[in-house]
């Protein structure tokens, strides 16, 4: 035949390729969910950063290692010497030093020159301790060594992680969508240029490169995105160089050539609507990658600053947690980035079988 | 008639496609034929007619999900019903009794195995004879479908042959087992027509030495004709006519038969207006228009004048090394206004980067193109923009050259966008929205997207496109080539109305020489990118004065009774 059949109208007309894209991630069962739990996150997360919820994660508001509610009486029990172990503790240590006929720096309370500011101090951190708030004794996903609830960090961190992980994804995207249509558009010298920038680019392991980056520029959200950034465009660049490559031959691009179109018009307002589709997919995987280097950084310490807290920093907390059994945390760390990263990773298929405008 | 019982029949054979939403199509409706021991049936339709589908239920290669054939259905080979078959039956029968040639002989042949691997393992599969064997029996069957150098030929790989040589692999693997059924789906679809004519003389003689049936598969009624001893016409998904191919020729019975053979362009006349299937289904008779006379005359004013314009391919091997490859060599013409110049060629002639070169799409690298005095190869792009408008090109596909992202609207209202046509968005959806009506396509198209139109229609939208910006030449490169016959005229007669009001001048670029004959005043021939002839329409097709012009015209399938010779084997 010339040509192939034209598939069945739709039943719907007038339908750009990019609703009926939606449709089909609409129809797909797996793809959808995983869109909602993405939604949900997204949501949790800006709740978060905006301080609608989990802001004051910084607060110490039970004992530490104070274990979930569920787990109460079979958690481990953690020992906490408060103020009246201390007290007890220096009792004894009085009465040993009575009997030894002298204090504990060898000196009766006349003689000693501290006493009188000793008394004062403890009479002041009486006061403080007895202002500050009851402590719980359980959490529902339980407390960390400070005594901070494991949840309300557990949202903070999302919206930390989340947050790294999309910019430094839309970052690298926008780097690797620009250097590739310039490349595989005009080719030539400019593409020679940047094809050897990029062997030099991947030819150092991506590791070495994020922590090189690391150790110079810095802790912070922003230093963390600009990082990732960096190092992650290569993908995306070598995608556009080819789909650009492969697009400015096309008849249609050619046909924009005939009536005059420019050359920014052809690759911005031309091709780069029908490979939109291609980055789309590649958005949600570098986000997943990102996610999970935000978390190793961290863990390795060049991630977020002290003040901050997110999924890796969290997890950074973990080992010296789980030597006394402490297990919570890192379970919970765990469970919510493997729920996201997995939904991310299903969203990305979804996507690539819901937009690719070849399969009708 | 024959009393002995037919190779294959197919009895109410019903298939059924359902697509994503559950919605069922029916591509094949209930259609019944035999095919007799030693014959060749042709089934003829256009897309969509459900004749691939067809070809595919007999030898079960339709998909499994997402296909429904009714268990009604049957089709009877030496008494067995190939629909109820098992897996490892059908295995023997395919490749062994009957035997497929497809359309694209690159994508059935194994690019990283020798042609002649490919052959001896399609021997040891199906007639079990040893390797030895096997390799002699290759070497006849290359040299008996006509390979040069078959020892050699043995050894190469698909992509060291030319398209014909591919077929002709594709050909000796099917009668490697002696089949008695040939199914050949277009076989000679992607070939260019010089070749094509070889192919249908190769398949038609070992038909003949064989005796095997052949059940060959086409859109095109002409070329079955010249060999086939059956036609079948089938329009969408059901049989129209089924008669000897006498008949279908000289006296159709159908309504859709006698269209399909009247609205393709014929080489002995040139009606003002082609006919459309819808001339013949309606109850009034048709009327063949008054003929239409061509050629330059003398009050003509030239409006493109190319002279000897030159292309180079350059290639890059390594760092620093270069390769070129001149593709067009010295092609000169001129065009006059209103007028249209035919350019004919076959594949790789290039006729298609002549055109590209002429707006400047493709870097020429000698020559003048003279548009009213000026030479467009030396403008600046600012000074270009302004002859770009007045110059538009119609690409072949119509499916590729429309941006799948972009509503009819935006289609059309960019070029007045960027040529500063019309002042305001209203203005130029309102101009917009005409010209689709000038094309044949309602206003309310505009909000659609190209992906919701047919080839036809989209080839409309395509030259509406063009025509947004007022050209005054209108280059369509195969324009037409990938459209339906019945769908092709209509395009054609569009073109020509066009022609007619707006006084375009045409730049026609065509493998096909009956479509040129029709649309064309002057007609330039081109071979491996050099101009071998150059004449008025009418001179050149009953005078050629190249051998190559001369083999060009001889290639053109003329349907019944120009039926093929069987070369003596």
């Amino acid at each position: 035949m010339p040509h192939s059949s034209p598939p069945p109208a739709a039943p719907h007309p007038h339908n750009s390729l990019t609703r009926i894209g939606w449709r089909r991630l609409r129809r797909d069962r797996v793809g959808f969910a995983a869109l909602c739990i993405v939604g949900a996150y997204l949501l949790l997360a800006l709740a978060a950063w905006s301080g609608l919820v989990a802001s004051h994660w910084q607060d110490e508001v039970a004992h530490p290692y104070a274990p979930p509610t569920l787990f109460a009486g079979s958690a481990p029990h953690h020992l906490e010497l408060d103020a009246a172990d201390i007290d007890a503790a220096d009792r004894r240590a009085a009465s040993a030093a009575a009997q030894d006929s002298s204090g504990a720096t060898g000196l009766s309370a006349d003689e000693d020159p501290l006493a009188a500011d000793l008394a004062a101090a403890e009479q002041q951190s009486a006061q403080y301790r007895s202002a500050g708030q009851a402590r719980a004794d359980s959490l529902p996903l339980g407390a960390d060594q400070r005594g901070r609830d494991v949840l309300q960090k557990l949202l903070q961190g999302s919206a930390t992680s989340l947050q790294v992980g999309i910019a430094g994804a839309l970052l690298a995207l926008a780097i690797g969508t620009v250097l590739g249509a310039l490349s595989g558009y005009f080719g030539g010298l400019l593409d020679d240029l940047l094809m050897w920038g990029y062997s030099v680019f991947t030819s150092v392991p991506d590791m070495l490169l994020l922590l090189a980056f690391a150790a110079v520029s810095g802790r912070g959200i922003g230093t963390v995105v600009l990082v990732m950034a960096f190092t992650s465009w290569t993908g995306t660049f070598r995608l556009m160089r080819a789909e650009f490559l492969k697009h400015k031959g096309r008849d249609y691009v050619r046909a924009a050539d005939a009536i005059g179109a420019g050359h920014g018009r052809r690759m911005f307002h031309h091709i780069l609507p029908n490979v939109g589709h291609l980055l789309l997919v590649q958005f949600s995987m570098l986000t997943v990658a990102l996610i999970k280097y935000e978390a190793i950084l961290s863990f390795l310490g060049f991630g977020v600053g002290v003040t901050q807290v997110s999924w890796g920093a969290m997890l950074a907390e973990a080992p010296a947690e789980l030597l006394q059994g402490y297990w919570w945390q890192m379970l919970a760390v765990t469970l919510c980035m493997s729920l996201l990263v997995t939904a991310f990773s299903l969203l990305a298929d979804s996507l690539r079988d819901a937009l690719d405008p070849k399969v009708k | 008639m024959n009393p002995a019982p037919p190779l294959l029949s197919v009895r109410k054979l019903r298939v059924s496609f359902r697509d994503e939403h559950g919605h069922g199509a029916e591509a094949v409706k209930g259609i019944s034929f035999d095919i007799p021991a030693g014959k060749t049936v042709a089934l003829v339709g256009e897309s969509g007619s459900g004749k691939s589908v067809t070809a595919m239920a007999i030898t079960r290669l339709l998909p499994e999900h997402g296909c429904h054939i009714d268990p009604d259905s049957e089709i009877l080979f030496g008494g067995r019903n190939l629909l109820t078959a098992s897996r490892s039956e059908l295995r023997s029968l395919r490749g062994g009794d009957i035997a497929m040639v497809f359309q694209e002989p690159m994508s059935s042949l194994n690019p990283v195995f020798s042609v002649g691997e490919q052959i001896i393992e399609t021997l040891m599969l199906h007639t079990g004879v040893g390797r030895k064997a096997a390799q002699q029996r290759a070497l006849a069957l290359m040299q008996e479908v006509g390979l040069p150098a078959p020892e050699r030929k043995m050894r190469s790989y698909p992509h060291q042959l030319s398209g014909g040589q591919q077929q002709r692999v594709m050909i000796a693997m099917a009668i490697a087992c002696e089949p008695k059924l040939l199914i050949a789906d277009e076989p000679t679809t992607a070939l260019d027509v010089t070749i094509q004519q070889q192919i249908l003389q190769l398949l038609a003689s070992l038909q003949q030495k064989h005796g095997m049936a052949v059940l060959f598969i086409s859109h095109d009624l002409e070329l079955v004709g010249q060999f086939a001893d059956e036609v079948i016409v089938m329009h969408h998904g059901s049989i129209h006519e089924h008669a000897p191919v006498r008949q279908i020729f000289e006296a159709p019975q159908d309504a859709y038969t006698k269209a399909l053979l009247r609205c393709r362009p014929h080489l002995a006349s040139r009606p003002a207006k082609l006919p459309v299937i819808r001339d013949f289904l309606g109850d009034s008779c048709y009327f063949e228009p008054p003929q239409r006379q061509r050629g330059y005359q003398t009050d003509d004013r030239v409006i493109l004048e190319v002279q000897g314009l030159s292309v180079d391919y350059h290639s890059r091997h390594g760092w620093f090394g270069h390769h070129s490859q001149r593709a067009v060599d010295g092609v000169s013409f001129t065009l006059m206004r209103g007028r249209t110049l035919g350019i004919v060629g076959e594949s790789g002639s290039g006729k298609s980067t002549l055109g590209l070169a002429l707006i400047r799409l493709q870097q020429a690298s000698a020559g003048r193109v003279l548009f009213e005095g000026e030479d467009m190869l030396a403008l600046t792009p600012r000074q270009l923009r302004d002859y770009k408008r007045r110059i538009q090109i119609v690409f072949q596909n119509p499916y590729a050259s429309l941006n799948p992202r972009f509503s009819v609207a935006q289609i059309l209202t960019e070029p007045m966008l960027l040529h500063g046509i019309g002042c305001d968005t209203a203005e130029r959806l309102q101009l917009a929205g005409d010209w689709l009506e000038h094309v044949g396509l309602p206003r309310k198209a505009l909000a659609k997207y190209p992906h919701e139109f047919s080839g036809g229609q989209r080839q409309r939208i395509a030259i509406a496109r063009c025509l947004t910006m007022h050209p005054e030449i209108l280059i369509c490169d195969e324009s037409v080539s990938a459209l339906d016959v019945s769908v092709q005229a209509q395009v054609l007669n569009l073109l020509q109305a066009l022609q007619d009001e707006l006084g375009l001048s045409y730049l026609f670029i065509s493998h096909d020489l009956a479509v040129v004959k029709h649309l064309s005043d002057q007609v330039l021939v081109m071979q491996q990118g050099r101009c071998v002839e150059l004449a008025d329409a009418d001179t050149l097709y009953a005078a050629p004065q190249h051998p190559y012009t001369r083999q060009l015209l001889d290639a053109i399938p003329q349907g019944w009774p120009h039926c093929i010779r069987p070369r003596p084997a």
